[in-house]
């Protein structure tokens, strides 16, 4: 469908949603722009939706505000320097960007980083995922008016900005991934921290469990709200802690044999069965929490050796097509890398999971009152970078 | 008291008198509670840098707003765009007007005193809806709309709180009601007099949620939901106009703290203490002034706390629950009153 018949498609379907609240309730309906300067859309998202009263009768996302043409941009790049660029697309958890690109660079060229490697990058991944969840989950509180909460998620995911900091060198951006591996070793003395900060952020997970989802309010704001039933999860093509929040079990990490080391230790994919906006954060609430046994554990069992493989001084990947998908922090993200053995990708298609998360909008706002949207955007929890790549 | 003042200089004393506690009050919620007691439920510090401790923070703040530029959108009613944050600062300077603060010092003894209160006090819905209608911006007037419903909801419980004082203390006047409290007994025991908080809790109860609701403080901020509405009909208001919205706020939370303590705890009266005493005039401000703060405590308390109810939750909450309940405190208070 081009986007011209796209477009007619929606002003018929307005005018008709129109046309419906003339009949029934002879009101006038009111076009409401949640966006794209909003503070629920934590970004630049543009929510078009149209009201009765204060119920949305038709409702459409306009993304691309923040467009920054990543896909184009990495052709001209050689494949060190496309990490840069891709570790900005879904800025809260940066090293999970880095680690399908360079694990289809890989495939490619046939290596395999070392364990030692594989362990850190790992770990680094699930650092990533709490840094990114742990905040979301802060997040979704503010947009439900409980401040409080925003502000210990910023102060404990400060401990793993640090942590990440002290191994990388960047706390947003770590850039730290290699092709054959990672840049560095951990720095001394980084397992015990570690440790530690896990605990800490254990604890967090506690306090905004008692804090937050133990709240009556909390509650009757989040559940039944934003129901997205099994079948729709999948056709809209939901990933992450949305799929599993409809009751969907399904977990890249666990699913798909990828030279990582999550398959030796043991943790469990969290699944709610109801689909809705508590399901959802409750989710992302037990993933942090998994995270950091993941993380405990993959430190307890670090092997020694070196973190770099043998790879040539100028990379130049062979030609062929890889596609390496990874379960992120928001979802599924996956890099489909074509090469014509240059020393910068030919075409890099991005799958981020934002993108595909708020497709699901127009289907699940139908209906929902004002303050509802909020509830429902922030439990579907996306990153603006990560819808426009 | 025996001073011997001219009609002017007995008004204009009035009026400095009002202003000093409207904005006093009003600040020391600003600095204690929003900047500092906040703060520290959510593990940071707060203002440090300006003055001491931060402590002249809230002067900076209204520098800051007095030099910002004075915005109009394009379609805003002018004339109501002005007015209108003017109708809620002075609803909550009026609440004062009855308000005792010891034996003699009080502005007006009017004998419907807890009526006017409950008048004025949602005199400042009118300001609201003046101001999300003459903003012509959405978010704004859905913000209006939602404040105008919600504080009519919400003023039906405050009311009929009220009512199981006013039986109890068989008078609308504020100060006859402190006097009761002070001198009174609860089943024949006087030692500690009688703060209506003790024998009317549940009034007690109900008022304080419904404050919290008329104050359009979380968990009942629909109106001004900033995460949702951008703060509704505040959106549009930047300025001095914004300061005067901000006072009106804090200062609307300090007049309904006052009415709590006097109506609940005993006003500007201390247990074992005359109440006729000529220092406690003196006294008496200060003992009312810690009482407030202390309601101001649990208001704020609950602001930080509490996520944001949805407004057909909040309507449900008003009528289904509060009322009841306000309606059966009632019941119960005038059985009690008639059986002893």
């Amino acid at each position: 469908m081009s986007v011209i018949d796209r477009r007619e498609l929606s002003a018929l379907a307005a005018r008709a949603a129109d046309a419906r609240v003339n009949v029934e309730l002879e009101t006038e309906g009111m076009t409401l722009n949640i966006g794209p300067q909003h503070p629920a859309t934590h970004g630049t998202l543009r929510i078009i939706v149209r009201l009765d009263g204060e119920q949305v009768v038709w409702a459409e996302p306009v993304c691309g505000y923040m467009h920054r043409g990543y896909e184009k941009l990495v052709e001209v790049r050689s494949y060190p320097q496309v990490n840069t660029l891709i570790n900005r697309i879904d800025w809260l958890g940066s090293f999970a960007n880095e680690v399908p690109f360079i694990l289809a660079c890989e495939q490619l060229m046939e290596i395999e980083a070392p364990p030692r490697a594989q362990y850190i990058r790992t770990i680094l991944f699930e650092l990533s995922r709490i840094s990114n969840v742990s905040l979301g989950l802060g997040d979704a509180a503010l947009q439900l008016g409980a401040q409080t909460a925003a502000f210990y998620a910023f102060r404990d995911r400060e401990y793993v900005l640090n942590l990440v900091e002290a191994a990388t060198g960047g706390r947003f951006h770590p850039n730290f991934d290699r092709i054959g591996g990672l840049k560095d070793d951990l720095p001394k003395g980084w397992i015990d921290e570690t440790k530690v900060a896990m605990r800490k952020v254990r604890d967090y997970c506690d306090e905004i469990e008692t804090l937050v989802f133990g709240n009556e309010i909390f509650e009757a704001r989040t559940r039944g709200i934003g129901v997205i039933p099994r079948e729709v999860a999948l056709q809209y093509g939901l990933s992450g802690a949305n799929l599993r929040g409809s009751g969907v079990d399904w977990d890249l990490r666990r699913d798909q044999k990828l030279p990582m080391a999550w398959d030796k230790c043991d943790w469990k994919v969290w699944t709610h069965p109801d689909g809705d906006s508590f399901s959802r954060l409750w989710v992302r609430l037990k993933e942090t929490y998994e995270a950091t046994l993941i993380v405990d554990q993959l430190c307890e069992s670090l092997p020694s050796g070196p973190v770099m493989a043998k790879v040539p001084r100028i990379i130049k990947v062979p030609e062929g097509e890889a596609w390496i998908s990874t379960e992120n922090p928001l979802g599924e993200m996956g890099y489909y890398v074509v090469s014509k053995g240059d020393t910068g990708p030919f075409r890099v298609k991005i799958r981020s999971a934002s993108f595909n998360n708020i497709s699901v909008v127009p289907w699940v706002l139908r209906g929902v009152y004002v303050p509802d949207v909020i509830t429902i955007l922030a439990s579907l929890y996306f990153i603006l970078g990560d819808i426009d790549r | 008291m025996t001073l011997a003042l001219a009609y002017w200089q007995e008004s204009i004393l009035r009026v400095l008198g009002v202003t000093v506690a409207v904005l006093l009050p009003a600040g020391t919620f600003v600095y204690v509670f929003l900047f500092k007691l906040m703060s520290f439920m959510q593990s940071r510090l707060g203002p440090m840098e300006a003055g001491p401790y931060g402590s002249m923070q809230l002067l900076a703040e209204v520098g800051k707003f007095l030099q910002k530029e004075d915005i109009f959108p394009e379609k805003a009613d002018r004339a109501l765009f002005r007015l209108a944050p003017y109708v809620v600062v002075a609803s909550a300077f009026l609440v004062y007007v009855v308000v005792p603060f010891g034996p003699d010092a009080l502005f007006a003894d009017l004998d419907t005193g807890v009526f006017l209160v409950l008048a004025l006090s949602s005199v400042s819905v009118l300001g609201v809806l003046m101001a999300g209608w003459a903003s012509a911006n959405k978010y704004s007037l859905m913000g209006g709309l939602r404040a105008a419903g919600q504080l009519i909801a919400y003023e039906l419980p405050m009311v009929l709180a009220v009512v199981g004082v006013v039986i109890q203390a068989e008078t609308l006047n504020m100060q006859q009601i402190v006097l009761t409290q002070n001198d009174g007994e609860i089943f024949g025991w006087g030692g500690l007099g009688n703060p209506f908080v003790l024998t009317q809790f549940v009034g007690f109860v109900v008022f304080l949620v419904a404050t919290q609701a008329e104050l359009t403080q979380p968990p009942f901020d629909m109106p001004v939901a900033e995460s949702e509405l951008v703060t509704g009909y505040m959106t549009e208001y930047s300025g001095l106009r914004f300061l005067l919205f901000f006072i009106g706020e804090f200062a609307t939370a300090g007049a309904f703290a006052a009415i709590a303590a006097t109506l609940f705890l005993g006003g500007w009266g201390i247990p074992f203490f005359p109440s006729d005493a000529d220092w406690m005039n003196l006294v008496g401000p200060l003992v009312l002034f810690s009482k407030i703060m202390f309601v101001a405590l649990l208001i704020f308390w609950f602001r930080f706390t509490y996520p944001r109810l949805r407004e057909d939750q909040l309507q449900q909450f008003a009528w289904k629950y509060l009322i009841p309940i306000a309606l059966a405190n009632i019941v119960v208070t005038g059985i009690l009153k008639v059986a002893f």
